[in-house]
Formats: C-alpha cells, structure tokens, sequence
C-alpha cells in the first residue's frame, strides 16, 4: 500500500511532530527522511527549553508562543526535558536599564521573571561569573532533541502513521498542477519508491527551498549557520544567559551529562548546508563571550564543536540572520502560488514545533475536510509520566543498580529494557551508561540502522571518550542483532569514528587531543580501521 | 603532569588501566571497577544524587588504581568523596567499634588478657559475626597490656639528653597493640644519635574513620593532629611514623578528603623507613650492626598506600642494608584486607580472594619471616599465612 492521506517530507522534530499529530487524529500519514530523524537543525542547537524570555523584548508574538509550549512540553515530554531553571545575567559591562525592561516584557508575555540579589544567583548557581551586578530567575530547562524526535516518531508509528528513513525524494509527483504524491530513492539499498497522497508537507527546514524547487515554487530562505561547543562535564545546573539584546554566545545550558554554549550567527551559502564545520574563529568567540557567563568554560575540557543552519525565512536582507522573526510560517501553496496538495511548514524554533505541527495539521484538516480537534499538547508522548523522572530513576535504582541513566533517556519505557542477566546489563558506552539490553531495545524499537542512529538514541558514545570504547562494542551487539554483518559493521565503525573526529578536531587541544590520540590508536593501530581490513 | 580543570576526572582518557589494576574488580564482578566508579561516575553524578551507586562502598581504597593511571587522575579520591557526599549506608555498631580506634583500644589495653582470651574464642567470634557481621574467621590483633605511650612517659629523660630529636607518631597499632615496634623505633633513631619525643596529644590519624564514614569526627581528629604538627614543626622536629598508612592519611588523605589544608606541614611528615634510609645516606649517619646476629630470610610485602606514597624503594634499599638480612622482593599487591574493609562478614570473601596470590607468593618464598610496614597488611598476612610479619624497623632494631 503506497496510498497515505499526508506525506510529510523531514524527519525534524517538526515533521515528526506533524506527523504525530495526524496519526492521532486518524490521519493516514507517511514520514520520508533523507537520513535519519533529527539530523538538520533540530540535533544542532541549544537543547534548550526555552522560557521565552530571550525573545520577550523583540518579539512577543515568539515569547508569548515559548512559554506555552514550554509548559506543554515539562507536561507530554517529561523524559525529554530537565527543569533546571534559568538565570539571566547582567554584568558590569551590560545595563541594569535593559533589566527593568526585560522583566516588564517578560511579565506581559506571560513568563515569570524575578529579579534576585546577585549573592542568591552564586548560590543557586556556583559557576556564574561572580561580578555579576544583576540577576532575573525564569522558567528555562533543557530538552533533549533526540529523545523528542524518537518519542514522536514512536507515537506516530504506534497510531499507525508508516515512517521511512535513509530515503531520498528525488520528486514530486504532480497531475494536473497538483501535488500528489513523492517518488524516492532509498539511499542505503538503492531501491525505488513512489507514494502517493492528497496532501504533501515539507517540513525540511532549510533544506525545504530545494523541495519547493521541485514543484516550482520559490521560498526565500535565509540560511544562518550557529555554531556550539560541548563541554565535557556539567559545568552548570541551571541555565546562564546574558540579559542584553540577543548576541553571540550568550546562553549555557546543561544538557544531560555536558553543557553547551552557543551559538554564533553567520550567513552562509545553500551549498554549504551540508557541510557544517566550525571555524577556529567561531571557537574562540564562543569560548571567549561564554567564559564570560561561567568562567569555569575557561579551564573545562571541550568535547566537540558542532553548527547547525537556521531555518529562517527571510524577511528583509538582514545580513546576520539575526532580527528575523523565529515566527512560525505555513505556507499553503494553493493560496500562495496556485499549486494544490503542498504545503510548506518552517520558520519556527525546537521549541514550537508542535505549535507548528498543530496549525499545519488544521490546515490538513481544513483541506481534507476533516473534523478532528489536536490532542496533542494533552497526550503524553511515550516514556513520559505523570510521576516524575527523578521518582522513576529512585525506584530503578533500587531496583536494578546503573539504569538510572536509561531512565533518565527513555522514562517509563526504559521498563521494556532487558536487564534480567548480567550480559544485557553489560555496559556497551560506560560514560554514559549504555546497557546491551538498551542497545538492542533501540535497534529493536526505535529505528536504529546504524551507530550514529544509536547515538541518537541514546548517547552512546556523546560522552567523554567520543566512542573510544563502545563504538566497536556497540557495532558488535548491532551484528549480533543481525543489524548488520562483519563487513558492514567496520565500515559503519569507521563512518561513526570520522563523525567524532569532525567534532572533535575544531577543539583538539589539552586533553582532547590526547583522547583523539588513543582513539587513533585503537582504532588505527589495533583495528587497522583506516585499511578496512585489508592486507597491505 | 599539572592539574589544570578544577574538577581532576576530566584528564581521565579512559585508558581502562586503572581497572586492570584494580584488586577488587579482578575478584568481585559486582564492583564496576574504578573508571566507571571514579571519573565515569562522577560525572554522571554532577546531574544529581540518584546516579550514585552503593556498589562504590565496595572499593577498599588501595589506591592502587592512583599508581596506575598515566594521566594523574586522583581515581581514589573521587570513589571516596563520593562516598562521603552520597551513600545512604549509614555507620552503625560494627562501623563504630572498627573505626574508633583509640576509644576501644584505650578501653582494651586496660583489660587486654580478658579482650585477647575472649576474642580468641570460637564461640565469640561467632557471636561478634551474629550481633555485628564481622566475619568468624577474621582474628583479632591482640591487644597490648599498657600503651607505648605510658612506656614514652618514663623515658623522657633518657631520651631529652640526644642533641637531635624527632617526634613520633606512633598511631593506634603501636600505642594499643605492638608497643615492641615503638620501641625498635626509639632504639633505631637513638643509635643514630636522635632523641624521641611524641606529639602533644596525638589522636588516631581518622582512616579507620573516613573508611567507615564518621567524617566530622576525622575532620575533628585530623585539625587536632595538624595543630599538634606545627607546634612540633615550630620547634623544629621533623614528624616521623612507622605506619605507612598513618603517613599516606596525614599527608595526602587529610587534604583530598577531609578538605584541610596541611601544605604548609605537609613535607615535614615522613615515614620511618625513608626518613632513616636518607640519613644513613648522607653521610654523617651510620649504624653499628651486630656480626653475630643470625642469617634470615626476610620476604619484603609493599602496602598499597606506600605504593601510593611512591615511596616503597626506600624501605627496600633500608632492608638491603642489614648485612645480616637475604631480601625476597614480593610482586606488588593488594593483600586485601585494606584496613577494617576486611573485617566486615560481606567483604571477607572478596579480601581473600585478593590475597590468594600473594600468600601463595609468601608461602613459596621459603623466607623467615615477612616484612612490610603496613599493621594491617600484617594481620592479614598472619592469619592468611604460616609466617609472621615484622615491621622493617623491627628487623633493622633486631640486627643492631
């Protein structure tokens, strides 16, 4: 059956969750992703979760729009988002006239903002920089991209939607000036596909100015790249932003087990979008402006560099990508340019995206002539719970020593982990405490296809040593679940291993370089992985 | 290597040797091993309490993985700290009676044939199994009537009239249970022309009480020791013990885990052995050895914490030196007691099963006797061998 109603085209946390949306309300939808799910911007920024307080001043259409969703989220995405709380600094060199103003935005958008002694803000959080003169407390957290995007993906699939990964669009499918369906490549077998639907949806971020293309459709877009760095520990447990207009490097989140500063704003050509590296230029930026919020950044080992490209919609010739509006734009290209059955989902944040997902399905509904509300911002997404993570990981670590970790990453579904012998409570990752048993739940239930996939999934090897130990054990459990093997397993370790590397080398100093060199080493000189094997 | 992040486990490349060395990972499959308990760990626990794990109390704190690793990491402190800060295993009798030392040592030597008698029997000790979980097999060391410290008092004069003088700390196995190795001391030092004198109130150096998690009283400890320490550095004695354990806590332990700052007395502390080793090599020091004391056979054991002091060599060349002594070098290893980690009924079976090798080790080295400068390596080694230990000060005294 090749036949859907929707055909959503990304895999972002945007497509997923357009995704999910239309499976819960009966929706035959069907999800094509050129590579695997959070791979463009939503596995590139912040993970933050924003209060909305960043866009108060500027933009209170935005600001208005977080705090819901940030609501939303702590709420169907329990799993996925750590409520740390978040500080907005004011140093020396910043105005306290900007503070007076930022809270009394804040107010009016609907986000709590309190202003707290300086002294309290050391306390609450013993890494900000202690000339500090001024600080706001707000409902700041961090969200992890990767465990949304799976968690929608997961929903979508157990209500029914069909979600294809590794499969390329190569075009559209257009009868009498209409959209109505998708002809793809499989980009790992090579194989042919054509669907079919009434409606198709580009949710392709940036790259959604290509599919467009197809139809003849012109999006101006405006590509931003952002660059970040990963710290490799947690240096904060709340959030540090500056309070001053937006500007570079200006907010330090700690996501699970590191803290990530970002980000730069540059413009960049399309034809670069594929090929994100970080500059040394950019590295210094961001360590110089966050040391600024943590000076501790100064003396911390960075784990890796990484940027994404902004989604943005252009507006204006803005050259920093910077005053553009993150407003939500759904565009329905019957209306716009007179090409039924396609509509274009973009603009928008991490934050929004199930906003976003929420107004494209309406619009789905409103074509199809369906009479289904969204549930979506009720519902709770699998592996979130109405107690909270801490409670479950309390309880797991009673139960079974280590799985903390796993609960922490896939919440009440971590109970589907096999953890009953010691061989399936083996760690495959130790820095992140990745079990055999969660290794083989994610290639088993949540769409793995390779190491980098299951990295996604689960952190192995975003820890510390950059996948020096668990790659090749991992890629051993993968073969042995019949995912792949021999020769498959080492050209899929050497692909993951350069992915490190891309990260790692923009930072490859102190002890970075000497964790690259024992990465070489094994991998070179123990695995002879550079030969793939073969006899010189 | 110089520590540069605030936060020491960062330099961990997770080489994995540490774990290699480690002698509980190698018996006992429950513990993780110190990679994954030290910097692993303790970076998963910068996110909160709950990723602490309780299998941590099953490290003996050797420190042997310390030794190991290349990139300076303090692998050990990071296990006990954590520990400290976030096991809910709190001490109760058992943890009490092992840890406070000087309070039942104090009590025991007043009474110490009825203690020794009493906890000689098979019944008790099954009994003391039942009420406490100290395992049955473990044996006691016994308790000495009247304390090295009531010896000292009645050698002040003698020992007032050497030119030089050094204080000693004697620690809670000389004072209560082998006053006769506090007495090789004084002999040693006074044959080389150096008087002894004791701290002003030494109290127990607190291992005993950091291992079993009574911190506020070995903080309460150590800040009454290190006071004790300056007043003897400002009257220019240097300290000296003939515990290596002793020596390892009041140098290192007291800075890294008790959070005391003791840098300003911290090289004026020194063990017996390297502290007479480094005189009888300057020159101006020598020792008159008797030509008729007999031949043996000496089989010589590093404690984990000297190892970790880095300074084994010394008390080997110190051994070496006694004509009268046939030196066997032992393989450097845990011998798995670690202090009152031995004691407890769940860890007996883990302590012994580190220890096989090397009383194994000690048997086939047909020597007369073991040395080693550590007490409990001592009581372990004796009750898990045929031999019996002295103390290399108790061989050097002996050959004099």
């Amino acid at each position: 059956m090749n036949e859907f109603d929707v055909i959503i085209v990304g895999g972002g946390a945007t497509g997923a969750g357009v995704a999910r949306d239309c499976a819960l309300r009966g929706i035959r939808a069907l999800l094509i992703e050129r590579d695997d799910i959070a791979t463009g911007a939503t596995g590139r920024n912040h993970g933050l979760l924003h209060s909305g307080a960043r866009y108060a001043v500027n933009d209170r259409e935005s600001a208005e729009e977080c705090i819901k969703e940030n609501m939303i989220l702590r709420r169907i995405a329990s799993h996925c988002v750590e409520d740390t709380g978040g500080l907005f600094i004011t140093l020396p060199e910043d105005s306290l006239e900007f503070q007076a103003k930022f809270i009394e935005s804040c107010l009016a958008a609907g986000i709590s903002a309190e202003a707290i002694d300086p002294k309290l803000a050391r306390i609450i959080e013993p890494s900000v920089n202690p000339t500090l003169i001024g600080a706001v407390k707000v409902p700041d957290g961090s969200i992890d991209p990767f465990r949304l995007t799976a968690a929608n993906i997961l929903d979508a699939r157990l209500h029914g939607a069909k979600v294809l990964t590794y499969t390329k669009v190569d075009e559209l499918v257009i009868e009498s000036g209409r959209v109505v369906g998708v002809k793809t490549t499989n980009t790992i077998t090579g194989e042919k596909g054509v669907y079919r639907a009434a409606i198709t949806v580009n949710a392709c971020g940036i790259w959604g100015r290509d599919l467009a293309a197809k139809a003849g459709i012109t999006i101006n877009m405006l590509p931003a790249k952002g660059a970040l760095l990963v710290f490799g520990h947690r240096v904060n447990n709340v959030v540090i932003n500056r309070c001053r207009k937006p500007a570079d490097a200006d907010i330090l989140v700690p996501g699970d087990s590191i803290t990530v500063i970002g980000t730069t704003s540059s413009k960049v050509p399309f034809d670069q979008c594929d090929n994100m590296y970080v500059t040394a230029d950019e590295v210094e930026l961001l360590l110089r402006e966050g040391s600024m919020l943590a000076p501790a950044l100064n003396h911390t080992r960075i784990l890796r560099a990484y940027a994404g490209v902004r989604p943005l919609v252009a507006s204006d010739d803005d050259p920093s990508g910077r005053s553009v509006s993150r407003g939500i734009v759904v565009l329905d290209h019957a209306t716009r340019d007179g090409v039924e059955g396609f509509v274009t989902i973009t603009g928008g944040k991490l934050m929004t995206y199930r906003l976003m997902a929420e107004w494209t399905v309406d619009l789905i509904c409103k074509k199809l002539n369906i009479d289904a509300k969204c549930t979506t911002a009720e519902a709770l997404l699998p592996g979130s719970s109405k107690t909270s993570t801490e409670d479950c990981m309390r309880t797991a670590v009673a139960q079974v020593g280590g799985k903390a970790s796993a609960f922490y990453r896939h919440g009440t579904n971590a109970e589907k982990i096999d953890s009953s012998t010691a061989a399936k409570r083996a760690l495959v990752c130790e820095c992140e405490q990745v079990s055999v048993g969660e290794v083989e739940y994610a290639v088993e239930q949540l769409g793995v296809n390779n190491l980098v996939d299951l990295r996604r999934r689960t952190r192995m090897g975003m820890g510390t040593c950059q996948g020096e130990l668990c790659a090749c054990r991992a890629a051993a459990v993968m073969a042995s679940v019949g995912k792949s093997c021999s020769d498959k397993a080492k050209a899929d370790l050497k692909g993951f291993v350069t992915e490190r590397w891309k990260g790692m080398s923009p930072v490859a100093w102190g002890d970075t370089l000497r964790e690259g060199e024992l990465l070489s080493w094994l991998y070179d000189g123990v695995c002879d992985l550079s030969n793939n094997g073969k006899e010189e | 290597m110089k520590q540069y992040s605030e936060h020491n486990f960062e330099q961990c490349t997770k080489c994995t040797v540490c774990t290699v060395y480690c002698p509980v990972a190698a018996v006992n499959p429950l513990y993780p091993g110190p990679k994954q308990a030290g910097p692993d760990g303790e970076r998963l626990r910068m996110k909160g309490g709950e990723f602490f794990d309780e299998s941590l109390n099953l490290c003996l704190n050797c420190k042997r993985c310390e030794v190991a690793c290349p990139s300076d990491v303090r692998i050990g402190d990071i296990i006990q700290s954590a520990r400290i800060k976030h096991s809910a295993k709190k001490p109760g009798l058992r943890e009490f009676t092992l840890a406070n030392t000087d309070l039942v040592g104090s009590v025991a030597t007043l009474v110490s044939p009825v203690v020794n008698a009493t906890l000689g029997l098979k019944p008790v000790r099954h009994i003391v199994e039942g009420v406490m979980n100290i395992d049955h097999r473990r044996i006691f060391p016994k308790y000495a009537f009247g304390t090295f410290e009531g010896w000292m008092r009645k050698q002040r004069k003698a020992q007032e009239q050497f030119a030089k003088q050094i204080a000693y700390f004697h620690g809670c196995y000389v004072n209560y249970n082998n006053p006769p190795l506090g007495q090789a001391f004084v002999k040693v030092l006074n044959a080389l022309g150096y008087g002894v004198q004791l701290l002003e109130n030494e109290k127990c150096c607190g291992v005993a009480l950091i291992s079993n998690g009574f911190i506020d009283k070995a903080k309460k400890q150590a800040k009454s020791n290190l006071a004790a320490i300056r007043k003897a550095t400002a009257a220019g004695l240097k300290v000296v013990a003939t515990s290596s354990t002793c020596t390892f806590t009041l140098r290192d332990e007291y800075e890294h885990l008790l959070d005391l700052d003791n840098g300003d007395v911290r090289e004026n502390i020194d063990l017996a052995c390297r502290f007479i080793y480094n005189l009888l090599c300057d020159g101006n020091h020598t020792l008159q050895f008797n030509p008729d004391a007999p031949r043996v056979r000496v089989a010589y054991h590093s404690p984990c914490h000297l190892e970790r002091l880095g300074w084994t060599q010394y008390s080997i060349e110190l051994l070496k030196l006694i004509p009268n002594v046939e030196l066997v070098k032992l393989d450097s290893q845990c011998c798995g007691i670690a202090g009152t980690y031995g004691f407890k009924k769940e860890n007996y079976a883990t302590s012994q099963a580190i220890g096989e090798s090397l009383f194994a080790a000690i048997e086939a080295s047909e020597c007369d006797y073991v040395a080693t400068d550590c007490e409990t390596c001592k009581w372990q080694i004796e009750m898990s061998t045929s031999k019996k230990v002295f103390h290399p000060i108790e061989v050097l005294a002996a050959s004099l």
